[in-house]
């Protein structure tokens, strides 16, 4: 990973946030992500009625 | 507005003349998300009493979106799509697979309404013309895919696409040749993004490029994959909205910083603010917005290609060419946005339309990809050379569903009740949108960012600090992304499928 990561050294890729092992267990966490599902969704309906009149 | 039965031509005055005693003839070009649900709308609102037609040169309805999961064989192209013919009897739609070529809003001197002239592409019906008279038209002809703006571009050419089913499909065969290569131990170059200096749909681009990473890493096949985006972007993540601003972490961020994340996580290196001007067999040029002429290396390119209208024309009563009050010089057709040249410091919403009315016809209206913008979103920016390098405005899945519904809801209200008032209106500087980019196709390791933004076109007046509604836009990625990508792709095929309760779900 390190010897990859610095041949990237000032490139644009090389910046970037990376998630953390952390976030990665979170994004595929069953249960987070359930919660997410209907958080989202209700977040996504709502932009859809509000959005025409 | 008056129907005068005697001439069938509408003339316009300031009275309400509820018009339901007359049999009217709307007439919908096009059965993508826009036009389809027009049509659906339009007929379920007016019923049997008056005649809805649906012109459209392919006897499929595709859902769009999901070509992304058929370009890397997830889906097959007939989970994407169903045949019209069938739902439209049910709904007493009348459908004629054909093509339109011209609109003649005058009439002529056989028919005194306004008509389309228009092409048969059914088997049997081939290449046969007639005049298809209307007392309303709604045009969504969505976009032309203009690979002839870039020389060597598209399917057939040097690059793929998957901007329909069978383009994607035909990436897909050339995406398991790669694969096959990549077992071998050969390494395999893919470039991916935007295949003209002012294409839009950054959307799509990079949701291939990320299912691709993502189909690799499956096979464990990262270390033999070198994948490039290449995009018009100013900075990637602007998407042809500007970017947004997003709450994340504490911070507020830039979606520049989101999909660079996105992009540095799954090992894909990026050329932005590149136009890309001809495209050779392994080898696309590119101008950049510092003036330099660039080339790159590819295995495999999938570039989205510049949209366009579909070159209708437009004929006045004795023929004359009316083109100019019917279409932009973009092909996408004129409606009641504000076309006045101005700086990018003094665009405002109130330039976009609203009610998607033609100002010279105010019978025909534009719907979806269709309508023409009055200019972009993201800022436009230009190379030393006078290249113009910016993406053209984006209109995805949800406001040309949403434009779809409004323009039947007030046709059939002037239909039902008279008058010439628009009671439905959606401004893009006022209505919001979600796009679920998907990540990877897996119910149990997938992933999927779910972008919403409020208002689509940054309204620097009334949010002078991010343009928009900071606590509507949201940049989240995740297995849920994944899974709503996938409800919306069922959810929207029930829907346009005319199963039960289709009515109840939202664009
Ligand atoms: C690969 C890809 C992925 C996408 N993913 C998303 C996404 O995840 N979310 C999202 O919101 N948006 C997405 N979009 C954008 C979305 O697909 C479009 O916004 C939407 O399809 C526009 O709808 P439309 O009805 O205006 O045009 P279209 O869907 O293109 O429909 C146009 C219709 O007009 C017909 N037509 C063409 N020429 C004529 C003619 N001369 N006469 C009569 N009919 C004609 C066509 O056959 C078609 O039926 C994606 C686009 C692509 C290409």
């Amino acid at each position: 990973m390190s010897e990859k990561r610095i041949t990237k050294a000032n490139r644009d890729e090389f910046y970037p946030p990376i998630p953390t092992s952390g976030t990665k267990f979170w994004r595929s966490n069953f249960l987070y992500q359930m919660f997410k599902f209907f958080r989202l969704n209700l977040k996504i309906m709502r932009i859809v009625v509000k959005g025409h009149s | 507005m008056r129907y005068t039965k005697k001439n069938r031509r509408f003339t316009y005055n300031s009275q309400a003349n509820p018009i339901q005693d007359i049999r009217m003839k709307i007439v919908v070009l096009g059965a993508g998300i826009s036009g389809h649900t027009a049509a659906a709308l339009l007929k379920k609102k007016l019923g049997r009493q008056h005649e809805v037609i649906v012109v459209s040169p392919s006897e499929y309805y595709q859902w769009i979106p999901s070509n992304i999961w058929v370009g890397v064989g997830r889906m097959s192209v007939e989970q994407v799509r169903f045949k019209l013919p069938r739902v439209y009897d049910r709904w007493g739609i009348v459908f004629k697979q054909a093509k339109a070529v011209s609109i003649h809003p005058e009439g002529d001197e056989e028919i005194k309404s306004g008509f389309v002239s228009v092409e048969y592409t059914s088997e049997g019906n081939k290449g046969k013309k007639e005049k298809v008279a209307y007392d309303f038209l709604v045009n969504a002809t969505g976009p032309k895919l203009n690979f002839e703006a870039t020389p060597g571009l598209g399917p057939g050419k040097n690059s793929l696409s998957v901007c329909s089913c069978d383009h994607a499909s035909h990436t897909w065969d050339e995406l398991k040749k790669a694969i096959g290569l990549m077992k071998q131990g050969k390494k395999q170059r893919f470039l991916i993004g935007t295949g003209h200096p002012k294409a839009t749909c950054q959307g799509a681009a990079f949701e291939y490029a990320l299912n691709l990473a993502f189909e690799f890493k499956q096979r464990k096949l990262s270390h033999l994959a070198d994948i490039t985006w290449i995009s018009n972007e100013y900075e990637v993540g602007d998407f042809g909205m500007g970017g947004a601003f997003i709450k994340r972490g504490g911070y507020i961020t830039s979606t520049k910083v989101f999909t660079e994340s996105v992009l540095a996580e799954n090992n894909i290196s990026w050329i932005k603010r590149a136009g890309v001007i001809k495209v050779e067999p392994g080898l696309a040029h590119y101008e950049t917005l510092d003036g330099s002429s660039n080339s790159v290396e590819f295995d495999f390119a999938m570039l989205i290609p510049a949209f366009a209208g579909q070159g209708m024309k437009g004929y006045g009563k004795n023929g004359e060419d009316i083109t100019s009050r019917l279409f932009a010089a973009s092909g996408f057709m004129l409606v009641d946005a504000d076309y006045t040249p101005k700086p990018f410091e003094e665009w405002s919403v109130s330039d976009w339309p609203e009610r998607y009315q033609n100002p010279s016809y105010p019978n025909i209206y534009a719907t979806g990809i269709a309508f023409a913008p009055p200019h972009s979103i993201s800022k436009p920016m230009k190379s030393p050379e006078g290249t113009e390098i910016f993406p053209s405005p984006p209109r995805t899945g949800m406001p040309s569903g949403v434009i779809g519904k409004i323009v039947a809801e007030n046709i059939s209200e002037i239909i039902k009740h008279g008058g010439t008032n628009h009671r439905h209106l959606a401004n893009m500087g006022r209505m919001g949108a979600a796009c679920i980019v998907s990540a990877g196709y897996s119910m149990t390791r997938g992933l999927g960012a779910t972008m919403t933004v409020s208002p689509i076109v940054p309204d620097w007046e009334k949010y002078p600090d991010w343009g928009r509604d900071i606590n509507a836009t949201v940049g989240e990625i995740g297995l849920a992304g994944h899974w709503i990508k996938i409800f919306l792709h069922y959810m929207f095929l029930h829907k346009a499928k005319g199963y039960p309760f289709w009515w109840l779900l939202p664009e």
